[in-house]
């Protein structure tokens, strides 16, 4: 099986539905004949024509607004916000189009659209290249949000939400783009080749959305987490020595309750992880889901680790971002309750 | 320093810098004065129809002028003249009194409780009667709240666009949109949103699909006055002349957003028409109460997207003679009996003379016309009320969890157990 980055995998999802689906267009600022700033669409204009991978104007409600129109007429666009923290412009046709059309419709018409974004720190990109918002779309309903955290499940799940009936928004933790990264940012790169879940399979294949992963199984203490933070959670674990469950949540909605309940259960204690902002976080559900499903189990207060509630500073990216020092720390406080 | 540099700092000529100043647009009569609209300039100039593969750059004059056919003297004129016979004219304004007199019952609805709102289209019945008649049957519109002609000029059930008004058991919304907020893809009536604008890049996007597959319909769209400020309404115009996008972008500007006059939306120092000219777009001003001008407008639009020129702005001229909607009260913020000093007249009656004045039509033709068309809106009144109106007879709760995904997932069927039976 041949060993892909995250981006060669994410690249392959669209190649695979680009020739499955004529109906599957993809575009975006810089997408087209260049293939994007991250690369993700590298080749496919070449391959598929100017008419279905394009490049567009600088206008996120554009991009988004456009995707929405030929959603409801029947195609499957698949769009590119070039950053995370640029997705704003198009939170109007997001929320109040995308995700609304269906009911407002009573079902007449709907837009199966995916949105692709990479997120998230670690690159040093201050505040306008690192924010992770996923909690915000979250929050809103007949939005589906999924974030992978390697390149197997990355090219998995993005054929999952382009074959999706429903709007999906699906972030890329633009720091596991060419690796593995744990936390550790004095050390050096790690690349995906040589991780199992590097290991891609060339055709189609598909992660079912609503699917969370149990990348180490464990009885002490249930973690939490995805995207980036679960290769730091995975770190913290072993540099801890704690025998923790660590769960890669994959699709935060709709949210795989039953995995989650069914490891709280098992270790009585719980750690969410993640890298966004603390307050209205999406760690504030999971610890209240946790908490109506899983209360005569705890043994401990769930435990909350998350970035700090301010802009991302570019100085002090290092002190911002939730590394495995911190994660083994709350992992620490769950156990010793 | 030589005494331009100064002057490129804001300085006076003696050195001094002014005080900076801004400017709230006002209009020009405000409650408890007359009515009084005699600033409004109609461009004179006759434009002739220009042939629809011109270069966009020789229809600048288009954006400031006025395309008119019916004169005062309720005769049609000019190279604009559509060739309708009287049948046609006769349908055009018999779809334009059935939406005005369904207006009124449903304004009455609301008056009496049965509906929570309502927005009738006084004075606009032009517009999109018309261009319902210049579209084919089967392109799509994505109209703003005020279009309902379009489904009335598409012979779409009175009953079910009155059934959505009650939010009742035959909603096919299934009781969740604001009244008027219909939706009907078999009449290619896009679900209208309530939030403005965005449905302008969203036709451009359906126009796309449409040419990507090889289709042959088109898209068209329309947005006020008010909403030509939205980000969205400059998306669908970046986005139509960038990709040649075969759509038609209608501006409505019927002078009113609310209480807010089109000074607000920039309407002072341009037309609505010119915002195409910096996008490299067509724009074309037409009378909107002017049957015939906009359907012969909109049919050059038509085949010029269809002979891949791409999209046209169309300002619609045209006054909001009722309220914004049945929560309004004009008479807040216009003097009363603005309507009527509208210098381009009243569209239903402007087609009426002219068919009169073609010897096609009569004032007693006219008044049976009307009685039949009551009897049509009280008879299907009647029907929709059978299916309940607001609070009485609403569809059942449970279904409030359906279409939020196209499947329920795990936490939907958790709350409609929550919310029982």
């Amino acid at each position: 099986m041949p060993s892909m980055t995250m981006i060669q995998a994410l690249n392959s999802a669209m190649d695979v539905m680009l020739e499955r689906d004529p109906n599957v267009l993809v575009f975006g600022e810089d997408v087209g004949y260049f293939g994007g700033v991250f690369r993700c669409t590298a080749g496919l204009q070449k391959k598929y024509g100017i008419n279905r991978v394009f490049d567009t104007p600088i206008a996120e409600g554009g991009i988004v607004g456009a995707a929405v129109g030929m959603g409801a007429y029947g195609l499957r666009p698949v769009v590119e916000i070039q950053f995370a923290d640029y997705i704003y412009p198009a939170m109007d046709q997001l929320t109040s189009e995308a995700a609304r059309l269906r009911y407002r419709s009573g079902g007449e018409f709907s837009a199966p659209i995916t949105v692709r974004s990479p997120c998230g720190g670690g690159i040093y990109g201050g505040q306008t290249h690192s924010q992770s918002p996923e909690a915000l779309f979250a929050h809103v309903c007949g939005l589906k949000t999924v974030m992978p955290s390697n390149p197997y499940d990355a090219k998995g799940l993005l054929i999952a939400a382009i074959e999706d009936d429903d709007p999906v928004v699906f972030f890329e933790p633009k720091r596991l783009y060419n690796g593995p990264f744990d936390g550790h940012h004095d050390r050096p790169v790690k690349p995906w080749a040589g991780h199992p879940l590097g290991e891609v399979p060339e055709g189609y294949y598909r992660i079912p959305l609503g699917q969370a992963a149990i990348l180490r199984p464990g009885s002490a203490v249930t973690v939490l987490c995805y995207g980036t933070m679960v290769h730091v959670a995975l770190a913290a674990v072993e540099e801890s020595g704690v025998d923790a469950e660590v769960i890669d949540l994959r699709t935060l909605v709709p949210l795989d309750l039953e995995t989650i309940e069914n490891s709280v259960r098992k270790t009585g204690r719980c750690v969410v992880v993640h890298e966004a902002t603390r307050t209205g976080g999406f760690g504030a559900e999971l610890s209240a889901q946790v908490q109506e499903a899983c209360f005569d189990y705890l043994e401990a207060p769930i435990e909350r680790l998350t970035g700090w509630d301010t802009p991302y500073p570019l100085a002090h990216e290092w002190h911002y971002f939730p590394g495995p020092a911190r994660v083994g720390a709350a992992l620490k406080r769950a156990l010793e309750y | 320093m030589t005494s331009s540099a100064a002057g490129g700092r804001g300085a006076t000529a003696e050195g001094e810098l002014r005080p900076l100043r801004f400017h709230v647009p006002e209009p020009k009569c405000r409650p408890g004065s007359s009515p009084d609209l005699s600033s409004i300039e109609l461009p004179t100039q006759v434009l002739p129809r220009p042939a629809i593969d011109t270069p966009r750059e020789r229809l600048h004059e288009y954006a400031y002028g006025l395309i008119r056919v019916l004169g005062d003297d309720h005769r049609a004129s000019g190279d604009w003249a559509p060739s309708l016979d009287a049948d046609q004219l006769r349908q055009g304004l018999r779809s334009m009194l059935l939406t005005r007199l369904f207006d009124q019952r449903m304004l009455r609805a609301q008056r009496t409780g049965k509906t929570s709102f309502y927005m009738q289209c006084t004075g606009e019945e032009a517009i999109a009667v018309a261009q319902a008649m210049a579209l084919e049957p089967n392109d799509m519109c994505f109209p703003s709240y005020r279009q309902q002609g379009l489904l009335v000029a598409r012979g779409w059930s009175l009953v079910d666009m009155m059934c959505q008004v009650y939010n009742n058991s035959a909603d096919r919304m299934k009781g969740r949109q604001l009244p008027v907020m219909y939706s009907a893809k078999e009449a290619g009536f896009f679900s209208i949103s309530g939030n403005l604008g965005t449905q302008a890049i969203q036709a451009v996007g359906w126009a796309m699909a449409s040419a990507y597959k090889g289709d042959t319909r088109l898209a068209a769209t329309w947005v006020g006055d008010g909403t030509t400020a939205e980000a969205d309404f400059h998306y669908a115009l970046t986005f139509a002349a960038v990709y040649r996008v075969p759509v038609l972008l209608n501006v409505v500007n019927n002078q009113w957003a609310i209480s807010s006059f089109q000074g607000i939306a920039g309407g002072e120092a341009t037309t609505f028409a010119a915002r195409a000219i910096g996008y490299g777009l067509p724009g074309l001003r037409v009378d909107g109460n002017d049957f015939l001008a906009v359907y012969a407008a909109t049919r050059w639009a038509i085949a010029r997207a269809r002979a891949g020129h791409g999209a046209t702005v169309l300002e619609l001229y045209t006054y909001r003679a009722a309220a914004h909607s049945s929560s309004d009260d004009p008479s807040g913020y216009r003097p009363d009996g603005e309507a009527a000093c509208w210098p381009l007249g009243d569209p239903v009656e402007r087609l009426k003379q002219h068919l009169i004045a073609l010897g096609e039509w009569s004032e007693e033709r006219h008044a049976a016309l009307t009685e039949e068309l009551t009897e049509e809106v009280k008879v299907a009144g009647k029907e929709a009320e059978s299916h309940g109106t607001l609070g009485r007879q609403t569809p059942d709760p449970r279904t409030m969890f359906d279409d939020v995904f196209k499947d329920l997932p795990a936490h939907l069927l958790r709350q409609r157990d929550q919310l029982g039976n």
